[in-house]
Formats: structure tokens, C-alpha cells, sequence
């Protein structure tokens, strides 16, 4: 068996409304080791939750359509399966759990009827098997008095709670890869930091990979091995956590370096923030889609998309400046500059 | 529970006392005088004084009103000037007829209605779509009284497959019965049938986006169990509740399709007693009428608990919460 998972190839998504089309995903490609973590990290509307959906073919068709690319997992093409194929493999195969607990649960059936019905579209145990085995997953993700709660409604348990038993349907039937998009946004921080430590203690109970979807840099550094920079559904930066946090290379994951809250930065300064907001993806963009709000941005960048380009071993960035010949200073911000190449 | 229906319960007793004042105030506005009406035009003026008298129909409206709730709480109905008979034995025969009708309405409406609307709303936007939606609001529109005629017309009269009015007798047999019900079931399903439809088709619309549907998805279960069995019962609410207006208007008697088909139940009998100014009949009728209207909305509300159970009933503010 291969060790090789997942590999995305130039995945393109795009969504019709009226005579408008979205192009939400640009070509996106990576991919995961068997009991790999990558994270997926960037601002609203960068095309990372449509990424992870694509994934699972769950882009609801129309307005959405992968238009692109391949999604080989294990040597099949997902997107060349027939929608039976693809059900196998959703939930049993590659599971996902979303961002928000409080809507994810289906409100008028029980907790354990969902989880049993998980088990039961894929595994062949009768009623009382899958409940069983309901329980003990109910159990494992920590919920206390797994055997009374399972017969409880949704709206009886806390946000927490809920992800944790989203996070028991996901897992209900051992997958290799579990999508989790956004898992902790929606949650307090005291508890989003126990949801956490559960993903990563239960992935190595059952050697699944994860890929986190998130906008919390902090979260990467805790859970994964590798990281996808997004912006404007374009891949701008990717290589190993350790190298990402050590040395990153694009200006736009400068800005989202900057722009976290850490213990470093005191109460009196103000909060750093990437000024303007993300291209309209229904227009066509020339040139670098960072460009109208990179600090170094030049002529180039407005005409030439940068390539993605090997910048040091593993780390791939795409940006015209960030070459293994040439670097940019972090520090040197050329904000004077941004005034003559307004487009 | 058993504390919110028995309060429910006692709620009811304000609501139908108010109709009955409301009945009774109307029908002694209505013009006409009953006793000239039984009488006919030739009857002379003592005899038609005498008929008032004996009908108590000359006394003050406030004792008229005092002796017919006195009536009421003693189980007694009255009694029909017209069909000189007691009411309830009037009710007792239409109200069957009523609900055979209503019932199989009620059937049709809701198996082609539902199915429609959620047909509709998961292939939005499409050709199935927009027929559907087309169809049911030409249906929500449709005049029942010129849709029962040409139905009649066509069908009774044209191709002679169906009687024209009446309601057959189970001693002709089950076909004649049902060929008899036929005409009338459909002309009243029309409305009920378009209504289930629009409702079922937004409200599932409105389900059908929400994250629990992407999880159902996401676990790999079939459509048809991600649409029947996750999207439906959470887009119930709604279509319970027109549900059970609709089942009290058409128990309350179908008057239009009732007096098209001459179908002998609730409507019908409204309808003859209004003409023959026989208000004890009318009185007591929408009053009966009423009393089934509360009952069944007490039946859906309790119903609501059953599909939802986020909806929990608290006795002290008489209500849901």
C-alpha cells in the first residue's frame, strides 16, 4: 500500500449565479501522507471550505461545479466515480465536520440515531451492534453518560458537546481522512482548545489523516504537519509547518502572521490587519490576485501571474519576489510604492 | 402534558361560548322572517303570529339567547323547525357523510400535494419545477364552483363514467360508492392539493440548505433518505399546521362542493337551513362546527410536540414556548 493518500491536481471549482460565474477554487493541488495532517489556512472567501467540500463532491450542483483537476484518493479519481461509488466513500472513507455544531445536527432526531445511522449505511451490524458500538463512540469523544445521552435531542447538549458527537458520526466508521472545516470557529475558546486536543488524541487511535480548514494560524501550529496558504481560491503558499512558522516567504502570509493576537502583542498597540479586501473572484484577475493589497507589490504583479516556485526544499510559494535567487525582507514593507501601481 | 390539554381543554369553553353569541346575533340579522318562510306566502297573519308565538321567536332576543345557552349546557341542541327534528340526530346523520368527504380530500391532497412540493423544491429551479408550481398556483386560484360543473359536465354528462350529484349507498355495492365520491373528492382536493404543494415545496426549500442536510450527505446515506428522512420531518411544522386548517375547514362541511354534488352532509345543511331561516339549525351547526375547528387545532398543536421535539409545552403561559 502506497503512502500516498490524497493528491489534489488542479482542482477548479466555480459557481453559476444568473449570468455571474464564481471561479471560487483556481487550480488548487497538494497532497497528504497516510497519518499526514495538512491545514488549509486563509480569510473568508479564499476557497478553502470549497476545497474540502470538493473533496466529498457535496458542492451543491448548481449553482456549483468542479470544472477541474483530479482527486486521486488511494488510485481512484473521486470525481470520476458514479454518485453510488461516492457514497461509499463518504462518511466511511473520508468523513467531515463543519463549523458550526449548533446546525450541523439534525434537530428532530435523536444524537444516537444519527451516529447509528452512520454505522449502519456502512457497516453490516444489526440494531443493537451498531448501537453498542454508537455508545462506545459517544464514549470515546468523552461525553458522560454516553448510554443516557444517546438517546437525547441535539438541542440538549452544549456547542462542545455536539461537535463531539459530530465528531463521533465522523468517526463512527474509521476513516482514512477526516475533513474537519472550521471545527473549533464556532466554539468558545476555553472549549475550542479541548475539541483540539480530542482530534488529535483520537487520530491516533485510529491512524486517520486530517485536514483542518481554519483561518487561526494557531490552530495549524498545533495540529498539522503541513500548510496551504489560500487567497482568492489560489494556492499561494505550501510546505511543512516547521518551515511556514520558521520562514515564511509570501507577503500574504505575512499579513496573516501579523494579524494574529499572540502574547507578544500588548493591549496599547493597535491590531494589524491586511488593509482591503479579497478580489471579486466573478471578475477575471490579472496578474498576482494579492497584488492591489500586497505592500510590495510593482508593475509585474499586476501583469504576470507568479508562478508557484520552489523556494526551498518543500516550500513552494508564488510570488515574484520570492525566488531562490532573490528574497524580500519582511521588515522592509515599500508602502510608498503601493501608491503609484493602483490599478 | 396531561396539565397543558386539560387547560387547553378549559380555554375551550370561552371560545365557544363567544361563538355562540357571534351565531346567534348573526343569524337574527339575517332578513326574513322564519315563520312566513315555513308558512309560505299564502298564509295568513294570525297563523304566522301563531307560529312565532309557538316558537318562541316573539320574546325579547336576550331571553331567546338565555334559554338557548340553557339549552346548550344541557346537551340539547334544539330542535329544527324545518326538518322537525332534533338537531343532532340532524348532526348525527350529515357530520359521517361530512367526514367521508373531507377524509378522502384529505387523502388525495396530501399523496399528490406533498410528494409534489418536495419533488419541486429538490429540483429547483428545473422544468419539473416550474410546472409544479405552475399547476398548484393555478389550483390555489381555481373557483371550486365552475371546477365542480365542468367536472360534472364532463365527466357525468360528456363520457357518463361518474353520477352526477348524490352520495351512493354501500348496499348499491363499494364501486357505486366510490364512483359516487369520486367528482366530489377531487373538486374539494383541488385547493387542499395546490396549498400542500406550495407549502411543502417552500418550506422544504428552506430546509434543504441547512448544515444538518450537508452532514446527512456527508455520511454517504442515499438522496432519497437525505430528502424523506432528514429534510421532510424538519419541514413539517409548517405543513401541519395548514394541514389542520384545512382538516377543520372541510370537517366544518364543504358548502360550495356539497351543494354542487347535492352531497348530504354539514354544508349542505347549513345551507338549506340558512334558506329556510332556520336558525336553530344554523345556531347549532357552526357552533358544532367550532367545536371541531378547536379540537382539531388542540390535536395539531399536541401534534407539533411529536415531529419537533425542541417544542416543549408549559401549562402556566397556556401556550408553547
Amino acid at each position: 500500500m502506497s503512502d500516498m493518500l490524497l493528491t489534489v491536481e488542479n482542482l477548479e471549482v466555480q459557481f453559476r449565479s444568473g449570468s455571474t460565474l464564481t471561479k471560487a477554487v483556481n487550480g488548487v493541488s497538494f497532497s497528504l501522507n497516510r497519518k499526514e495532517n495538512i491545514g488549509i489556512v486563509g480569510e473568508s472567501g479564499s476557497g478553502k471550505s470549497v476545497t474540502a467540500t470538493s473533496l466529498l463532491r457535496l458542492i451543491p450542483d448548481p449553482p456549483g461545479k468542479i470544472t477541474g483537476g483530479k482527486i486521486i484518493f488511494e488510485d481512484k479519481d473521486l470525481l470520476k466515480l458514479s454518485d453510488k461509488a461516492m457514497r461509499k466513500i463518504r462518511g466511511n472513507e473520508i468523513s467531515m465536520i463543519f463549523q458550526d455544531p449548533s446546525t450541523s445536527l439534525n434537530p428532530v432526531y435523536t444524537v444516537g440515531n444519527q451516529i447509528v445511522e452512520s454505522i449502519k449505511t456502512h457497516q453490516h451490524l444489526n440494531r443493537k451492534e451498531a448501537k453498542e458500538k454508537a455508545v462506545h463512540m459517544l464514549e470515546l469523544v468523552g461525553i458522560p453518560e454516553a448510554r443516557k445521552r444517546f438517546s437525547m435531542y441535539p438541542h440538549e447538549f452544549s456547542g462542545g458537546m455536539r461537535q463531539r458527537v459530530m465528531i463521533a458520526i465522523a468517526l463512527a466508521c474509521n476513516p482514512k481522512l477526516l475533513i474537519a472545516d472550521e471545527p473549533t470557529t464556532a466554539l468558545d475558546v476555553t472549549v475550542q482548545a479541548q475539541i483540539l486536543n480530542l482530534m488529535k488524541d483520537l487520530q491516533h487511535s485510529i491512524d486517520t489523516s486530517i485536514i483542518m480548514i481554519t483561518h487561526d494560524l494557531g490552530v495549524i501550529w498545533e495540529t498539522c504537519d503541513k500548510v496551504l496558504v489560500m487567497y482568492a481560491g489560489n494556492v499561494v503558499e505550501s510546505g511543512t509547518v516547521q518551515e511556514i512558522y520558521d520562514n515564511p516567504l509570501h507577503p500574504y502570509t505575512w499579513g496573516l502572521l501579523d494579524s494574529q493576537i499572540t502574547e507578544s502583542v500588548s493591549s496599547e498597540e493597535e491590531l494589524s490587519t491586511i488593509p482591503g479586501s479579497p478580489p471579486d473572484l466573478s471578475l477575471d484577475i490579472s496578474g498576482c490576485p494579492f497584488a492591489a493589497r500586497c505592500p510590495f507589490a510593482e508593475e509585474i504583479c499586476l501583469k504576470k501571474t507568479p508562478e508557484m516556485i520552489e523556494a526551498a526544499e518543500g516550500h513552494f510559494t508564488a510570488c515574484h519576489f520570492q525566488t531562490k535567487e532573490h528574497r524580500l525582507d519582511r521588515k522592509e514593507e515599500k508602502v510608498d510604492d503601493r501608491s503609484n501601481i493602483k490599478s | 402534558m396531561g396539565k397543558y390539554i386539560f387547560s387547553r381543554l378549559i380555554n375551550m369553553i370561552p371560545t365557544l361560548f363567544v361563538v355562540a353569541i357571534i351565531v346567534f346575533l348573526i343569524t337574527r340579522m339575517i332578513p326574513g322572517d322564519p315563520a312566513s318562510v315555513m308558512l309560505g306566502p299564502q298564509a295568513s297573519r294570525e297563523d304566522v303570529e301563531a307560529l312565532t308565538e309557538a316558537l318562541g321567536l316573539n320574546e325579547p332576543i336576550h331571553i331567546q339567547f338565555m334559554q338557548y345557552i340553557g339549552n346548550l349546557l344541557k346537551g340539547d341542541f334544539g330542535v329544527s323547525l324545518s326538518y322537525n327534528q332534533p338537531i343532532t340526530d340532524l348532526i348525527i346523520n350529515r357530520f359521517p357523510n361530512t367526514v367521508i368527504l373531507a377524509v378522502s380530500a384529505l387523502i388525495i391532497a396530501f399523496m399528490i400535494g406533498v410528494p409534489a412540493g418536495i419533488i419541486s423544491a429538490s429540483k429547483q429551479n428545473s422544468l419539473i419545477d416550474y410546472s409544479i408550481t405552475t399547476i398548484s398556483l393555478i389550483g390555489v386560484s381555481m373557483p371550486i364552483f365552475w371546477l365542480g360543473v365542468m367536472l360534472v359536465l364532463y365527466f357525468s354528462v360528456n363520457l357518463g363514467w361518474f353520477p352526477a350529484t348524490g352520495m351512493g349507498s354501500m348496499a348499491d355495492g363499494f364501486i357505486s360508492y366510490l364512483k359516487h365520491l369520486i367528482l366530489p373528492s377531487i373538486t374539494l382536493a383541488t385547493i387542499p392539493t395546490a396549498t400542500f404543494a406550495r407549502i411543502t415545496r417552500s418550506s422544504m426549500l428552506e430546509v434543504i440548505t441547512q448544515d444538518y442536510i450537508k452532514t446527512a450527505r456527508s455520511k454517504g446515506i442515499s438522496e432519497f433518505i437525505v430528502i424523506f428522512k432528514h429534510a421532510f420531518k424538519n419541514a413539517f411544522n409548517p405543513l401541519l399546521t395548514v394541514l389542520g386548517l384545512q382538516i377543520s375547514s372541510l370537517l366544518g362541511g364543504a358548502v360550495l362542493t356539497e351543494t354542487i354534488f347535492s352531497w348530504p352532509g354539514m354544508g349542505l345543511l347549513i345551507i338549506d337551513a340558512i334558506e329556510k331561516r332556520d336558525f336553530v339549525v344554523v345556531q347549532s351547526t357552526v357552533l358544532f362546527i367550532a367545536l371541531i375547528f378547536v379540537i382539531v387545532n388542540l390535536v395539531v398543536d399536541i401534534l407539533y410536540k411529536v415531529v419537533n421535539p425542541k417544542i416543549s409545552y408549559s401549562t402556566n403561559k397556556g401556550g408553547t414556548k
